[in-house]
């Protein structure tokens, strides 16, 4: 078992390793097996998308979390040049699971900002899983400001399980920290996009994502508790988080048709995580498109609409 | 003990014992355990004579307290709940909400309402915490709003007493939407330089005090309320360490400067309406004071 994959991808997993062993020896033989790994090939697209195209809610929760799921840097990597990364809240520390500072967007200069989590178990810790603690959120604020300052656009990546439940967190004001940035976010006067890369873990990910465009990856999730703190309170255990993930709607498509989110951005085959670049060039366009449509309106239009866009968000009756 | 009680099995005994004390006479303090009659709770605003502990209260008997007796209109009365995503744990959000709407007498965990304080008119709203936790769902976030409005459409203030576990989860992301909303309408209202006193009661977690409650120009919070982002049991599953002594309560967030003040019931109408009255003198206006609100009633004179 590889750990690399989750459990509905063995399949998969086994089929490429086969193909690459396939590969291996191909190289230093004279047999010809090369159409022996094209049908190969073919029959793992085929498991792939036969395995993605019936994918539970329960099932894009883990993949949204995937071990080798591209997180905001890789993105900003691919589709940002000249990025400056700025530190600090310029009352505490600086936060590594909120990275962000000045980049070029195709040209257009941005801010960016985005949670940040760790490949390796060094970096997980070092990045506290991209939990934000307070100073996240208020060097966040301090880069929205600036950007509203200099009238550049500000793009945000959301993942994150969520805001970061600790001692000192709370101490320095995690509550204070979150509300702050939704109250400064909604007058921002300046447009404000929002990506999900990954998971949207409730507070902690609104804290970054009031915005004038929602854009959200095909296999993202978005929800106001984790599947499993959910069935944890709702169902006593949070073994059946597959069903709390079904009950609170989590997915993309959902959260599309519920009316939250503008955009779906679909992932490659496989998922984000099995090409990064080809993903990244998807985001990249969905990103500018975005921006350049939003930068053509005058601020006030752009609160105004920002505004009936907040208003709006509830379902109830009037009797 | 005579003869016949000898002989009567314990269980037959106890209830006998329990049905002499007439229902709802006594109460105990949940605090310090003494055995308090009711009507003395009652009159001492539900904090208990002996230890200050204060109960929890509902929201109706909260705005009671608290408002003038007239004029009182309510606000968002007409408003109530709906189960968008037939959201079914062990139960139905269905039957959740029906049974909490029978149990409290309330369509939902918060209650808004137009009135006065000691003659000043605001928008004053409470939390019902037995309502589902107090939680914010569709209804609570347009009721919140809804007062805003009123607030801003004629210039008075807002004070919101709080007391809910956070976002409703049976609401899923439109109650996490709330969080955004009711931040937003916030803005509005400060803009137009109308204040917010938001009073956070026991207790104030999760989405409701990672939103509006957090942005109160004057925060309050009352003696001893549990007040914080995560809950504290959660904390202690993710730092794997108990909690210092009095951690997130109201006088751990006072010594850490997140909250402005701490107010005892008792004192809670005189305290905040002496606060308003001073937020709503702007510099451009005479000198009002209303001297029987801060009991000095002497004023220096103004010298050039």
């Amino acid at each position: 078992m590889n750990n690399n994959y989750l459990d509905f991808e063995q399949p998969i997993a086994e089929l490429e390793a086969k193909i690459e062993a396939l590969r291996y020896t191909s190289e230093d033989s004279d047999i010809n097996i090369s159409a022996e790994i094209k049908r190969l090939q073919t029959k793992s697209n085929k498991l792939t998308e036969s395995v993605f195209a019936s994918l539970t809610p329960w099932q894009i929760s883990q993949l949204a979390r995937h071990p080798r799921r591209p997180f905001t840097l890789d993105y900003i990597q691919r589709i940002f040049t000249d990025f400056q990364e700025l530190h600090g809240d310029r009352l505490f520390a600086d936060d590594p699971a909120i990275v962000g500072g000045l980049a070029r967007l195709w040209g257009r200069a941005v801010i960016v900002i985005g949670h940040q989590k760790g490949r390796d178990t060094r970096e997980k810790v070092e990045r506290n899983f991209g939990m934000p603690r307070p100073e996240g959120y208020r060097k966040a604020l301090r880069l929205m400001q600036m950007a509203e300052r200099f009238e550049l656009p500000v793009v945000t990546m959301i993942d994150t399980p969520g805001a970061y439940p600790g001692v000192g967190a709370e101490e320095r004001g995690q509550s204070e920290a979150i509300a702050r940035n939704l109250y400064t976010m909604a007058k921002l006067r300046t447009p404000i996009i929002s990506a999900v890369i990954g998971e949207g873990g409730s507070g902690g990910a609104l804290a970054i994502g009031v915005c004038d465009r929602l854009l959200m990856l095909q296999y993202a999730t978005y929800s106001v508790i984790s599947p499993e703190g959910c069935a944890s309170i709702l169902w006593k255990s949070a073994e059946k988080a597959d069903v709390a993930a079904e009950a609170m709607g989590i997915t993309a498509t959902r959260l599309k048709r519920l009316g939250f989110v503008d955009e779906i951005v679909p992932e490659p085959l496989g998922g984000a995580h099995r090409n990064v670049n080809t993903m990244a060039e998807a985001l990249g366009q969905a990103l500018v498109r975005a921006v350049e449509e939003l930068s053509a309106i005058s601020v006030e239009n752009l609160v105004a609409k920002r505004t009936a866009r907040l208003m709006q968000y509830g379902k109830f009756e009037e009797k | 003990m005579s003869w016949f009680d000898k002989l009567l099995p314990p269980k037959i005994k106890s209830r006998a014992a329990k049905k002499s004390i007439p229902e709802g006479l006594w109460k105990k303090c949940p605090a310090c355990g003494a055995v308090l009659y009711s009507a003395e709770i009652q009159s001492n605003l539900d904090v208990c004579p002996k230890c200050d502990h204060h109960m929890r209260v509902s929201a109706r008997r909260r705005l009671d307290i608290f408002l003038d007796a007239e004029p009182r209109r309510e606000i968002g009365a007409n408003l109530w709940p709906v189960d968008v995503l037939k959201f079914k744990d062990s139960r139905r959000y269905r039957e959740r909400l029906s049974e909490a709407q029978k149990s409290n007498g309330e369509q939902d965990a918060l209650v808004v309402m137009q009135g006065q304080l000691k003659g000043i008119p605001i928008v004053a709203g409470a939390f019902e915490f037995q309502f589902m936790g107090g939680s914010m769902g569709s209804v609570v976030g347009e009721r919140f709003v809804r007062g805003v409005n009123a607030c801003i459409e004629q210039d008075i203030p807002l004070v919101c007493f709080t007391a809910s576990g956070g976002a409703r989860m049976q609401e899923a992301l439109f109650s996490l939407m709330q969080m955004a909303k009711t931040s937003a309408a916030l803005t509005r209202l400060s803009d137009r330089g109308v204040p917010f006193i938001s009073v956070l009661t026991d207790p104030t977690m999760g989405g409701v005090s990672a939103s509006f409650a957090m942005l109160g120009d004057v925060i309050v919070a009352e003696p001893k309320a549990l007040i914080g982002f995560a809950g504290p049991r959660v904390i202690e599953q993710t730092v794997r360490e108990t909690l210092p002594e009095g951690f997130q309560r109201a006088e751990f967030l006072l010594k850490h400067g997140a909250i402005d003040m701490i107010i005892d019931r008792r004192d809670m109408r005189e305290q905040i309406a002496s606060l308003l009255t001073m937020l709503t003198n702007k510099r451009t206006a005479p000198v009002t004071v209303q001297a029987q609100l801060s009991g000095t009633a002497v004023i220096p004179p103004l010298s050039n």
